[in-house]
């Protein structure tokens, strides 16, 4: 066992997955003697040399699209994109090409691959390095997407997405990257199942969907409602596409009430979706209109202290929103 | 290494012969369309010696390749036949590239080694560059060619993409058909700088501009490309200008927006005829000979129109498949 954190957990399970298999490459702009912005590719590239930890030119579409290529060849690339924000100069590879390989060539051709992106916000990056762009890539059939909040969720999905066969957005809370740290299984003990959601904190009164860091931020406000008599069950997705529904929906029965907390701007955001679905699907054992606590619909946080604080959800404005809804 | 295979009379004849199936059907499908039986063509007309010839230098079932929506000729040249281009032409469940998903035009098929296409413009660019740099990995001499407008050259995916394969040294053969116009938007509001060669220049590897009505021209100039990539010598780009015969597709109509004069000029200048000429002058080919091709090719056509005509569409209940590899 190994005390880790969440980035050391994503450099832990590239380290063991290239050892696995010698397919697994590594392709990203600094991932080679720098090792990642963050890290997270850290020494990588002295172990394994620089063709199977590639730094790219500067150009998000070429990265996604020569790990396409790599994919369709048979290697296993995992695509770093150095910021989630920066994910957009390659949304067209990513979803017209990388997410409907499979469907439009009839199941002909593949295209499992995964690529990473540190996401979200809460460390001063200001726009262009805080955006939580998670909807947009849910909304894409084709593509599967995982968002883990904990260095052991961190280190078993990301190896259980680059054994998957279909392609994967892997998406990295970077406010979380040195968060904690946790003992952590190796091998395949430390493989996790993608699409199952965990039942992070028991409660009767009230369930909260969410994932990423605002599971933390969660936690804290549920301690928070806990001396008011208000218990709290916190789910954390861990895998948004495909997302675990059934276990909302069992906690939803037994709770009666639901909050769905995330980071992105509330408009459209995925958990607009998790809303809707549950709405759907749990009519009939609510007490209470399904809410959707998250961020302000301006694009992501400013620069400034006052205005990142502005934005961000914290403990106490999810609180209040999880308190509302107690006493609906 | 082994040697690229000699450009025989046989092998021409055979291409000649591609290259009036390609005509064939393009002819068959746009009386298809008339009658009101196929929704949607993109043609060839004009491309079809270039693309003939390019595939005829390289390797199919070694190489790969990443074509482009009006690659028909080059799709053929690769092993595809007329039936299962005109399966995808009814986009009936057979249609091997997509079985009916995509438009036609689209080609894929893995055991061929040709890339499943999008009718995006351009990202199959800096695609064929990864490929590329997977063979080039796999060091087993194999290459990829990759095939685009020049309305392609101005998406920032041609840049990526040889930028990429210069610096890797990939083993790319960047094929671009210049027919001067991108829809109705002609090439002096496109491609800024004299053309598209020229731009090989800016990252270190070879340009070469080529007639694309002369096969062994653009023979000749692929098959350079192909030894340079099979060597470790890097990617070429190859602009061979051709000419658009017909509108940019079923929905265009470039009577609108084209000069007549050099529209009737262009019409006389098909590349067919001066394709058969060079191999009548060579006396590789009789007119008696041309006629048997021509009527050979005419009844394979008018089979696989049948054939395909006929062909189930796919199954409604088959819309959700292959999202997933579960699935
Ligand atoms: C990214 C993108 N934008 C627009 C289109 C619509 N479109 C299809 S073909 C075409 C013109 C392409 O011209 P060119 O690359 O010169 O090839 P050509 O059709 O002349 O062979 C356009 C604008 C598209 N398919 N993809």
């Amino acid at each position: 066992m190994l005390e880790r954190t969440l980035v050391q957990a994503v450099r832990d399970a590239l380290y063991e997955e290239m050892e696995r298999d010698d397919r697994v490459c590594v392709l990203g702009q600094d991932v080679g003697l720098k090792g990642g912005v963050f890290k997270a590719t850290e020494g990588l590239q002295q172990r394994f040399g620089a063709q199977r930890v590639m730094d790219m030119p500067l150009a998000e579409s070429s990265i996604a699209a020569v790990a396409q290529g790599l994919a369709l060849e048979g290697f296993v690339p995992v695509a770093e994109m150095q910021f989630a924000d920066y994910s957009y100069p390659a949304f067209n590879q990513i979803v017209n090409e990388i997410a409907k390989v499979r469907y439009r060539s009839n199941g002909d051709f593949s295209c499992p691959l995964v690529i990473r992106a540190p996401t979200g916000g809460g460390v001063r990056g200001a726009l262009y390095h805080s955006q939580s762009p998670e909807a947009f890539y849910c909304h894409v059939p084709g593509l599967k997407v995982v968002l883990p909040s904990t260095p052991a969720d961190a280190k078993g999905l990301l190896k259980a997405a680059i054994r998957d066969p279909d392609p994967i957005i892997f998406l990295e809370p970077k406010k979380l990257y040195r968060a904690e740290r946790q003992d952590l299984a190796q091998g395949e003990a430390a493989l996790q199942p993608l699409g199952a959601a965990a039942v992070v904190r028991q409660g009767a009164h009230l369930t909260a969907v969410t994932y990423g860091y605002m599971r933390a931020v969660t936690m804290q406000a549920a301690a928070r409602l806990s001396p008011d008599g208000i218990e709290v069950e916190i789910i954390d997705l861990r895998t948004l596409r495909p997302w675990d529904v059934e276990t909302c929906v069992r906690s939803i029965e037994q709770t009666g009430r639901v909050a769905v907390v995330y980071e992105a701007n509330r408009t459209g955001g995925f958990g607009a979706e998790i809303a809707a679905e549950l709405a759907e699907r749990c009519f009939a054992s609510l007490d209470a209109p399904v809410s959707r606590i998250a961020s302000p619909d301006v694009p992501a946080m400013p620069f400034s202290p006052s205005l990142e604080h502005a934005f961000m959800l914290n403990p106490d404005k999810v609180a209040d929103g999880l308190r509302r809804l107690a006493r609906y | 290494m082994p040697e690229a295979k000699p450009l025989t009379p046989e092998r021409v004849l055979e291409a000649y012969r591609t290259v009036l199936r390609a005509r064939a059907l393009d002819d068959r499908r746009f009386v298809l369309n008339r009658a009101g039986k196929l929704a949607f063509i993109i043609s060839p007309r004009g491309h079809e010696v270039a693309q003939v010839a390019a595939i005829t230098a390289l390797q199919p079932g070694r190489d790969r390749f990443c074509l482009y929506y009006r690659n028909f000729a080059a799709a053929l040249a690769c092993g595809f036949t007329p039936e299962e281009l005109m399966l995808a032409a009814f986009a009936r469940a057979a249609d091997p590239s997509s079985g009916g998903r995509q438009t036609p035009g689209n080609f894929g098929s893995r055991r061929r080694g040709i890339v499943i296409g999008s009718s995006t413009v351009g990202p199959q660019i800096p695609k064929a560059a990864g490929i590329g740099l997977a063979l080039k990995w796999k060091g087993e001499g194999a290459l990829c060619y990759v095939s685009f407008g020049e309305g392609a050259t101005s998406q920032g995916d041609f840049h990526e993409g040889l930028n990429f394969a210069a610096l890797h040294r990939c083993p790319v053969i960047f094929f671009c058909e210049n027919n001067h116009w991108a829809i109705s938007v002609p090439q002096s509001l496109q491609v800024a700088g004299p053309g598209v060669a020229e731009r090989a220049a800016a990252y270190g590897i070879p340009g070469t501009r080529v007639p694309g009505d002369d096969f062994f021209a653009v023979h000749a100039t692929v098959a350079k490309a192909a030894e340079r990539a099979r060597s470790g010598g890097g990617p070429t780009l190859i602009e061979a200008e051709v000419l658009r015969l017909q509108s940019h597709s079923t929905d265009d109509d470039q009577r609108a927006y084209r000069d007549p004069v050099e529209l009737a000029a262009e019409a006389l200048k098909d590349p067919i005829p001066r394709l058969r000429d060079a191999l009548l002058q060579r006396g590789w080919l009789s007119p008696e000979i041309d006629q048997t091709m021509r009527d050979d090719v005419n009844r394979e056509v008018e089979r696989a129109t049948e054939v395909a005509e006929a062909a189930p569409e796919p199954e409604p209940g088959s819309l959700g498949h292959h999202v997933y590899a579960d699935a």
